[in-house]
């Protein structure tokens, strides 16, 4: 039972990545200039956008996310009014701690801002498909024994793997080597995206080899 | 408690610590005395004949231009006509040679050897004053680098020459005020190649051809940064010779037959282009000397010199141009510039080459014999020799001199090796670095940083113990010490104290280790072991890496990597924000990790048997939560709020000072002086304020001993002084005419009244630090079988009882009310008992922390006193983020014992001691200040005493209170750590596990009381943690510095950096120890009057 969800995550993670890929290549094939330092936030948008269509269509095939008690027509559109809503508060939330931790206050906010949605998109983006709109649920879920299934578990690696990777993209801005790489926010955003890409190969790879040491309450 | 063994190991480990940086420092930073004295015409004078101006007489050469080619390797000057391939930086001075070969008597092409430090500042002292400049030259003021020691640029402004200058503006800041003219351009950013070469040029040759100058001095820095930039091998660097050949061609071209030309660069430089130490590749540069008119008897002969020191040339450009040689030069002159004896014709412009020896060996004379009654760094002996040396010669030279018979030749060798064994004996003083101290420093240093490391870890088993362990060291080191003394007078004949202090230190340490390592496996078993036994590690688990690579673990560690990177050093205020922010987020994601935050969800399927036996309910749970969230913010706000504090480093480029740090004088809008006046007002209040509403809430200011009057009157009278001392000094000093007088005795006497204050509180505490309100009152008997009765409770703090109820301390007494009972009932008889009456203690519980709190507020005021006005609302935010880190340990303390994981005694875990370590960090930059010389605040010494001092001792400590008042803070308050888990104690987390049934009460401080040996090994063990966390800064700043020796950026940024981090260290070290002491000696007031309390049948 466990292969089966084990292979379904690497699947689902390889399309992820794919997804990824392409939305760094398709552009560069059609947009004159483009490249990931110089463009850099159209390349940033083109990967938030990518990433979250595909994960979204594919958790919902999946059918990842908690079955719902109502099924009203009403009830799913209010659940996916506060999805997107909860996307929005969560950009804020990660503008906000961007900011605290030293970024600018005024001068490139649309860059910091644009860091926030990459962020969100690679992290809430996932809450949101794998528990829903459910805050409480997130909170329970970062916890040792918080996670109820396998896709919670995957969960916790890859957003702690792109939180990680966000921060340690932010040592390099102080050197003074000139690189393009270390204008704000490209060390972030690519510490992020090489941060999430690690945790998709992470997640299905820990779990493979800790299959014996989980137990999980329901499922 | 045990005061004793906790301080004597601090201290001991504060020593060790300190014989490391002693011995480092004193390897690697060489110190020199300056001698403020100048070289007068009359000092100059010739033996023998009727005085002669020396400055009058004609010189040999009217004019001088010196071309200094920054970092001109002798490598770079040398042509190799074979060499068909040559490298960029090869043969791209074709001139040189040519003029060399074609016009022998004209122009030499000499290595140039420079002594270390081989960086610009330190060369351009070097080769004007003639001396050895090292990193610090004592007498040398911080502020200004202005060269006070007499030099070649103020002999020739003595003598009336007009001295132009053009090039690198370090010049400008080396003599202010020195030159006819002067053309600086930016030196400071290194990958600009050709601003300052190009600024020269423009002027260079119009100026030559103009007749406004008698000495022309270019600096031209393109090579130097197109090293630092490409490295000599890069086809810029082919470039830029090429274009000083052209430069060099034009300058020989325009030159008249009374100029000399100096062509020289200051220092070499490495494989990758750059410079600072003393490598031969660093220090070898080329000097080319040219004049039209024949400048060397002939040819280049048998005798010439290998090598010219650069101090060399000082004398020789002095007596060339008829100037007198600066006073402490130690160079001797270039003798093929001058005539051989005889062949002059007498005339003092033209002196021979023995009479410039004499006149250089006397001038050399006079100045060792100054500078060795002023210093006593130059070895007794090699000294005594020199004297014995040069009055021999003086006398033979006079007395031939006076016969009228020329000299014998042997006695120009003899001057010449006299003046070579001068500069030899002054150079192993200054010039050398000491890479064994430097070493040894090092390894004490490592050694010192792990003892304390071990030693934390160790502090329960060792306290427990009885016996601190440290007899051993100590007898060890004293042995060591002495050996290392008799081994040195055997070997040596005298005795150097830095290596007696390295033996004790090391073998002091090594023993301690070693001991430590045995003890380590018995230690371990017992460990305070739990009721399941779990926590029993078999050997020594302190040291696996899993325990190690810790986050609050790893972020010291990137802490101490960053300081081995300029860029960091440089952008420190910032980065250590960012880890200060990264640790605090980090506490609530660990807790909620741990499912510690969130009260536990009751799970029906979860066994009852995981839960603790007390479920702690989800409201306290969420209370707790919700105050670790709300402090959170208030920590991560003040954080932010005080990145706009920074000063700015020279280096950052963008970057704007904040405007709190000028003092309020200095702001013309006075609307905006208002505004900043009532801020920095208002922030002083709300510190008084909150100093006093904390320690009123716990019940501490209903006492009438000394720490009360202190916090009831000292406190707010220091404020309105402070406030008021702004106002005055704020005042423009014209708009009160007629109060000028009053003005003048304000400002005198405020700062005054102030430091008086703040001493008279500090002392009021430390002798009374008792903050406890007994209340005696009578009550009706009871039976001694009886149930205790429940307590009472009287409102007298003006807060709402319940706040009282956790408080105060009625259980203290009924816990030594049944201890009389049970122990002294028989001996007293029942009806005094009965009798005895009922006390009541309010502020019993925050026994220890008020008199610190108190303590560490009042010192805060002192040092806020230091600083410009507009730092007060620095101070507040560091206040508030002391109560803000303070609070998070406490409530995620509670937090963990509310769900029972906490088993950690009183110990402080090492989140809290690194986020408190790293805050002292980041508020040294919030109050505006930087690791670097210029940025000192200098004003700080002139506090209280406007028209300056008579000593050096009180305005230093002036200043180093004003440079270091966050570290000493900080660390003073270090020991709040402790006390605040306990004073925020939420009921029944700790009673249940403490103390039964009486496990409901808030019992608070007195926990400590309870368990004394608990007490002194969680005191031991947090400042060892922190002391360990401030070694370890100091430990990676040291190897910084020893590892980037060379590093362009090594006097700049790396070696002031060390400095500051050494003497942060020093301060912080013993403020800990003043933090420290202060508990142990609160803990003897709190033990006798247990003892005044508790009758003495009782006992
Ligand atoms: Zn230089
Ligand atoms: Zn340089």
């Amino acid at each position: 039972m466990w292969d089966h969800e084990i292979r379904a995550m690497a699947s689902t993670h390889a399309i992820i990545a794919a997804s990824v890929f392409m939305a760094t290549v398709i552009p560069a094939a059609l947009v004159p200039g483009f490249s990931v330092y110089g463009t850099h936030l159209l390349w940033l948008y083109s990967v938030s956008g990518a990433v979250t269509a595909v994960s979204v269509a594919v958790f919902w095939l999946l059918g990842i996310t908690p079955p719902t008690k109502k099924h009203t027509v009403g009830f799913k559109l209010s659940r996916l009014f506060r999805s997107c809503l909860y996307f929005f508060l969560s950009c804020l939330f990660f503008h906000t701690v961007v900011v605290l931790y030293g970024a600018p206050l005024i001068e490139s906010a649309l860059e910091t801002f644009s860091l926030a949605v990459l962020l969100t998109s690679l992290t809430t983006l996932r809450c949101l498909c794998v528990l829903g709109p459910n805050v409480q649920a997130w909170i329970r879920v970062f916890s040792r024994h918080g996670a109820m299934s396998v896709w919670d578990t995957c969960l916790q690696i890859t957003v702690a793997c792109t939180v990680v990777g966000a921060w340690v993209g932010a040592f390099p801005i102080p050197l003074d080597w000139d690189r393009p790489w270390q204008v704000w926010p490209v060390s972030c955003s690519l510490g992020a995206m090489i941060g999430f890409l690690t945790g998709l190969v992470a997640a299905p790879a820990w779990i493979h080899y800790h299959r014996k040491h989980l137990t999980y309450k329901c499922k | 408690m045990k005061g004793l063994p906790v301080l004597s190991l601090l201290l001991w480990m504060c020593a060790v610590y300190f014989v490391g940086i002693y011995l480092f420092v004193g390897g690697f930073l060489l110190v020199r005395l300056e001698v403020n004295r100048t070289s007068t015409c009359g000092d100059v004078l010739q033996p023998g004949e009727e005085p002669v101006d020396f400055c009058r007489v004609q010189p040999r050469f009217r004019r001088a231009v010196l071309l200094i080619i920054d970092a001109l390797k002798i490598d770079f000057a040398w042509f190799d006509p074979n060499n068909t391939a040559p490298r960029p930086y090869e043969n791209k001075l074709p001139v040189l040679e040519e003029t060399v070969s074609s016009r022998p008597s004209h122009s030499r092409l000499y290595p140039f050897r420079a002594d270390p430090p081989t960086t610009t500042m330190q060369r351009i002292k070097g080769f004007t004053t003639g001396s050895l400049p090292t990193f610090v030259d004592v007498g040398n003021n911080f502020a200004s680098s202005a060269i006070l020691e007499d030099n070649l640029i103020h002999q020739f402004g003595q003598v009336g020459k007009r001295v132009v200058f053009m090039g690198d503006d370090t010049w400008e800041n080396l003599f202010p005020k020195k030159f006819h003219r002067s053309l600086p351009f930016p030196s400071f950013n290194v990958k600009d190649l050709h601003t300052v070469d190009n600024g020269i040029l423009q002027h260079l040759y119009t100026t030559m051809v103009g007749d406004d100058w008698d000495v022309l001095v270019a600096h031209f820095l393109g090579v130097d940064h197109c090293g630092h930039r490409f490295g000599p091998d890069h086809p810029a660097m082919a470039d830029k010779l090429t274009q000083m050949d052209g430069v060099i061609r034009s300058v020989i071209d325009r030159l008249h037959n009374d100029t000399l030309l100096v062509v020289m660069g200051d220092h070499g430089m490495t494989d990758t282009g750059d410079h600072g130490g003393e490598s031969q590749k660093e220090t070898d540069a080329a000097i080319f000397l040219y004049s039209p008119s024949p400048l060397f008897p002939g040819p280049p002969s048998q005798s010439e010199p290998d090598v010219v020191p650069q101090t060399d040339l000082v004398p020789t450009l002095a007596l060339l141009l008829g100037v007198p040689i600066p006073y402490s030069s130690v160079g001797q002159v270039l003798l093929p510039l001058f005539p051989p004896h005889g062949q002059t014709e007498g005339a003092v412009g033209r002196l021979s080459q023995l009479e410039a020896l004499w006149i250089n060996a006397k001038q050399v004379n006079r100045f060792l014999e100054t500078y060795s009654g002023m210093a006593k760094d130059i070895p007794p002996e090699s000294l005594s020799q020199l004297k014995r040396q040069f009055s021999r010669l003086s006398s033979e030279y006079l007395s031939s001199v006076r016969a009228g018979r020329s000299p014998s030749p042997q006695l120009a060798a003899s001057l010449q090796a006299y003046l070579t064994s001068v500069r030899d004996t002054c150079r192993a003083t200054w010039a050398r670095f000491n890479p064994l101290k430097m070493v040894v420093g090092l390894a004490i240093l490592a050694f010192a940083c792990l003892t304390c490391f071990v030693l934390s870890e160790l502090s329960p088993a060792l306290i427990r113990e009885n016996a601190p362990g440290l007899t051993a060291p100590l007898v060890v080191a004293l042995a060591a010490g002495a050996c290392a003394a008799a081994c040195q007078l055997l070997a040596r004949g005298y005795v150097e104290v830095a290596w007696c202090l390295a033996a004790a230190a090391l073998s002091s340490e090594l023993l301690f280790l070693w001991r430590a390592r045995r003890r380590g496996g018995t230690a371990a078993a017992v460990v305070p072991t739990d009721k399941n036994g779990s926590k029993a590690p078999k050997r020594a688990a302190w040291l696996t890496p899993c325990r190690l690579l810790i986050p609050p673990l790893l972020v010291p560690l990137l802490r101490c990597a960053s300081l081995l990177s300029d860029s960091y050093v440089i952008a420190e205020g910032r980065a250590v924000t960012f880890l200060v922010f990264s640790l605090a987020l980090y506490i609530p994601v660990h807790l909620n990790w741990d499912g510690l935050l969130l009260p536990p969800i009751h799970d029906p399927l979860k066994a009852a048997g995981f839960l603790p036996p007390a479920a702690p309910s989800p409201s306290t749970v969420r209370r707790e939560s919700g105050v670790l969230l709300a402090c959170l913010g208030l920590l991560v706000g003040s954080l932010y709020l005080s990145l706009s504090f920074h000063a700015c480093r020279e280096e950052q480029g963008s970057c704007q000072p904040s405007p709190f740090l000028s003092p309020l004088s200095r702001l013309q809008d006075s609307q905006l002086k208002n505004l900043h006046y009532v801020l920095s007002v208002f922030s002083l209040g709300l510190w008084t304020y909150l100093l006093r509403r904390c320690l009123r809430h716990y019940g501490n200011l209903n006492s009438s001993g000394g720490t009360a009057f202190a916090a009831h009157w000292v406190l707010p009278l220091l404020s309105v002084c402070l406030a008021l001392h702004w106002a005055v000094s704020a005042t423009p000093d014209d708009s009160f005419r007629n109060l000028a007088e009053l003005i003048g005795l304000a400002q005198l006497a405020l700062p005054r009244a102030a430091f008086c204050l703040v001493a008279l509180g500090l002392s009021l505490i430390w002798l009374d630090p008792l903050t406890v309100f007994v209340k005696t009152r009578g009550r009706a008997g009871r039976g001694r079988a009886s149930p205790l009765p429940p307590p009472s409770y009287r409102a007298s703090t003006g807060i709402s009882p319940q706040a009282e109820l956790h408080h105060l301390i009625p259980q203290i007494y009924q816990r030594m009310r049944r201890s009389m009972d049970d122990g002294g009932g028989e001996l007293s008889g029942a009806g005094e008992v009965d009798s005895s009456p009922a006390v009541k203690a309010y502020g019993l519980g925050t026994v220890y922390s008020a008199p610190l709190l108190l303590f560490c507020g009042l010192l805060g005021i002192g040092l806020l006193l230091l600083h410009p006005e507009g730092m007060a609302l620095s101070f507040l935010l560091l206040l508030l983020e002391m109560g803000a880190l303070l609070h998070i340990h406490a409530s995620s303390t509670n937090l963990s014992s509310l769900h029972g994981t906490y088993s950690g005694g009183f110990n402080v875990p090492w989140t809290p001691v690194v986020l408190w370590s790293l805050a002292a960090t980041q508020f040294f930059h919030a109050t505006g200040h930087l690791p670097t010389f210029p940025s000192i605040q200098w004003g700080a010494a002139f506090v209280g005493f406007p028209d300056g001092h008579t000593g050096t001792l009180l305005p230093a400590s002036l200043v180093t209170l004003n440079t270091f008042a966050s570290h000493i803070l900080f660390a003073a308050g270090c020991p709040l750590l402790l006390f605040w888990p306990l004073v925020c104690e939420v009921r029944g987390s700790r009673g249940a596990r403490a103390c039964g049934e009486e496990g409901e009460d808030a019992v608070m401080e007195m926990r400590l009381r309870e368990n004394p040996q608990q007490f002194s090994s969680a005191l031991l063990q947090l400042s060892t943690r922190y002391l360990f966390l401030l070694g370890a800064q100091v430990f990676a700043s040291v190897c910084a510095a020893a590892i980037l020796r060379r590093h362009l950026m090594v006097w700049k940024v790396f070696a002031p950096k060390l400095m500051f981090e050494a003497s942060g260290f020093l301060v912080s070290s013993v403020s800990l120890l003043i933090g420290v002491s202060l508990v142990l000696r609160v803990d003897v007031a709190v033990g006798r009057w247990f003892k005044r309390l508790v009758p003495d049948a009782s006992r």
